[in-house]
């Protein structure tokens, strides 16, 4: 009895370490038949057949690369944070992974990444000395680059000019703009026009925001002067005079003046349901077959600053991929001066070789020349990315939970505001 | 080498269960032994590390102040589910009972919400349940002002036990017709003859012959009760202000939104032992009420 247990495990044992080795044998030592794989947010046919293009291309220099796949995650950024996630744990690391600004700083501090700076300072013609500091700030830690922020992308105002004439409106937010009266009241005024004018259609649209992701209130509460949270992290931001400020703003466009849709309505500017959008640039795609006339503008000049904000995604390589070194290369490539300009039509670029509405408008034929200037140039040299945290998940998660007391027309909110602080204060102090 | 008679059964039996059994270890003992293994790490999902942390994941849940909210919520969505299902299909399947006319087309509504795939369906309600769906449409239409259903605190756990009653009730009204079609004639005739009113044969008759099917129904709904998912996802992520975020659903939160897949196995540890328990609580309870034919 006891030998036949020796036996079985002896034959265990041999079969483990076969395994093992079987492996081991088809991870980073292979330099031949090598298949990248880049998990990406975006399910555009356009952009992912301009990936697959560049893809195309290096591999003609690079016969190593068997291939490149863009592997698309559906569903919201929670949803592909997750997958991303789930893909890292479980033991299917993509080569390369598309990764939302609201997740730098966890994948950045714990060490999931790997340090990009190397590879692109050595590629010919890369040129990474003209990454605009801004656009790497949030990837970089000590002296490395974690990941190549790949799309910064401004929040704008996108207009509905039918809807606004129709409501009665004289001014558009470009003369405003001209004149330098572009403001927060003013865009409130447009937007409860609109509403009160046409039962059917909404003032202004936060999109994505559905009283969910309320990171994106970033774009009305910067102009107040407020923010989630101080720049060490440590203390939260949700209690200070300038938050209540630009919450009783929101809470009284939206209740009061019904300038906003209120909690549970939907309407989607880009079907023509709203007459004034916050979106980003990158958005501006939807407009293509031009369904009424348009117009976009940088976001309102608040009480306490003419505060602009950018989302971001940067592109890394998990250190545990089968081919880090190729992945490097692949995206070193994918980056240079020549392929960040093809890019650039839908995702705007960190270089500042690039970032001029002249180099811009070759690859953007949506927009004018100024519109450029003033919401992506500008917008990106001047901007701040949304707020982001390491447990940036868990924070959210809080904060969303403590802020649904105040999407209620009786709220009191400067309660609900404390409220945020007392339930995120210990994550802001680990 | 030759096998007896006994050797020989006994082989075949082990291969008859053995694809049973193999799935069964892959898939319902090996991961539950992963759970386990989990929640007593720290665990760094990004990094790929871990390391031991005994027993922190479950004192964890004493200091995490969404722990009683979420223990409440699924305490409400648990009772309010089960009472609303039992005692919806029981009253379909009397009335489905009485053998009128066109039973079977309602029998058949009833039931095809059932085979609905169920992300469809929530889906499908959660347009009708926008403060400007259909639901509130309909209701303006008779001069009543709708609430939002699924941003109030009270009526966002209802819309969630309503969509989830209303696509699982024809399952157990399908049980519990078969139980009601399987009573003997003969019985229902007697107590008539000792002159047994309706609700004294639904008391004393119906009941207590339908009560192994609704020992039955009562475990696969309490335990599917506790595993909701799916509609809490679509409808609310939890809200508002974690009014509907109920254990499988906080602990899908923690273990990869957070990344904390330490305390997620914690909790899931905690969801597979209150289900257990509940379980074994009423397997153990049937003696009392469950009437059984000598």
């Amino acid at each position: 009895m006891a030998y036949r247990r020796t036996r079985l495990l002896a034959a265990a044992a041999l079969s483990a370490v076969a395994l093992a080795s079987t492996a081991c044998s088809g991870g980073a030592g292979d330099d031949k038949n090598i298949a990248l794989r880049m998990t990406v947010w975006t399910t555009d046919k356009n952009q992912l057949a301009l990936f697959d293009s560049i893809a195309a291309e290096y591999r003609t220099a690079h016969p190593e690369v068997a291939s490149v796949k863009f592997d698309v995650v559906p569903g919201d950024t929670s949803a592909y944070s997750a997958a991303l996630t789930t893909q890292l744990s479980g033991g299917n690391p993509p080569d390369l992974a598309w990764i939302l600004e609201r997740d730098a700083p966890d994948f950045v501090q714990s060490g999931a990444l790997t340090d990009l700076k190397p590879t692109l300072d050595a590629a010919a013609g890369y040129n990474a000395g003209e990454l605009v500091p801004s656009a790497t700030k949030l990837w970089t830690k000590d002296s490395g680059l974690y990941a190549y922020p790949f799309s910064t992308s401004p929040f704008g105002m996108f207009y509905n000019k039918n809807l606004l004439t129709q409501a009665g409106i004289t001014e558009t937010p470009d003369q405003l703009l001209a004149s330098g009266r572009w403001t927060w009241d003013a865009a409130r005024q447009i937007a409860t026009q609109v509403a009160a004018k046409d039962t059917g259609k909404a003032g202004l649209v936060i999109r994505e925001f559905e009283y969910k992701q309320w990171v994106l209130l970033a774009s009305v509460w910067r102009g107040f002067g407020a923010d989630a949270w101080g720049p060490d992290g440590k203390t939260c931001g949700f209690s200070t005079p300038e938050m209540t400020s630009a919450m009783t703003f929101l809470h009284q466009a939206i209740f009061t003046d019904k300038a906003l849709p209120g909690p549970g309505t939907t309407a989607d500017f880009f079907a023509g349901e709203s007459g004034l959008t916050i979106a980003q640039i990158s958005r501006a795609g939807l407009l293509k077959a031009k369904p009424f006339e348009w117009g976009i503008v940088p976001l309102p000049a608040g009480p306490k600053a003419n505060a602009q904000v950018i989302g971001q995604a940067g592109i890394g390589v998990p250190v545990k991929g089968k081919h880090a070194k190729a992945a490097a290369d692949f995206l070193a490539f994918f980056t240079d001066p020549a392929n960040s300009a093809k890019l650039g039509q839908y995702f705007p670029p960190a270089r500042d070789s690039l970032l001029n509405a002249a180099t811009l408008a070759k690859a953007n034929p949506l927009f004018s020349q100024e519109q450029l200037q003033n919401v992506v140039v500008n917008g990106i040299k001047t901007g701040a990315v949304l707020p982001s945290h390491t447990g940036s998940a868990r924070i959210a998660s809080l904060v969303q939970s403590a802020l649904d007391p105040m999407w209620k027309p009786d709220a009191d909110v400067p309660a609900a505001l404390a409220g945020v602080c007392q339930a995120i204060d210990p994550a802001l102090s680990q | 080498m030759t096998l007896t008679s006994k050797k020989r059964d006994e082989l075949a039996g082990w291969l008859f269960i053995a694809p049973q059994a193999l799935g069964f270890l892959a898939f319902v003992v090996a991961p539950l032994a992963a759970v386990v293994w989990y929640s007593v790490q720290d665990v760094n999902l990004l990094a790929g590390t871990s390391t031991f942390a005994g027993a922190d994941n479950y004192a964890k849940l004493f200091d995490d102040p969404t722990a009683p909210k979420v223990a409440r919520a699924t305490a409400i969505f648990c009772v309010g589910l089960v009472v609303l299902n039992l005692a919806l299909a029981l009253s379909l399947a009397l009335l489905l009972n009485l053998k009128l006319r066109g039973t079977t087309v309602f029998r058949t509504i009833f039931f095809s919400p059932v085979v609905v795939t169920l992300v469809a369906w929530t889906i499908v309600w959660n347009f009708l349940l926008q403060d400007n769906g259909g639901i509130n449409a309909l209701l303006q239409a008779i001069g009543v002002d709708g609430p939002n259903w699924l941003r109030g605190n009270g009526t966002a756990m209802l819309s969630v036990i309503v969509v989830q009653v209303l696509k699982n009730v024809g399952l157990n009204m399908v049980l519990f017709l078969a139980a009601l079609q399987g009573i003997p004639t003969s019985i229902m005739e007697a107590s008539q003859l000792d002159g047994a009113g309706p609700w004294r044969r639904f008391r004393s008759v119906i009941l207590p012959m339908i009560s192994p099917t609704t020992l039955l129904t009562a475990i696969i709904t309490v335990a599917g009760a506790l595993q909701v998912f799916a509609q809490i996802q679509v409808l609310t992520l939890g809200g508002p202000a974690d009014s509907t975020n109920v254990l499988v659903f906080y602990f899908y939160q923690q273990a990869f939104a957070n990344h904390d897949l330490g305390y997620g196995s914690a909790l899931a540890a905690v969801l597979f032992l209150v289900i257990l328990v509940l379980t074994l609580l009423q397997w153990r309870m049937r003696r009392r009420w469950v009437f059984h034919e000598a």
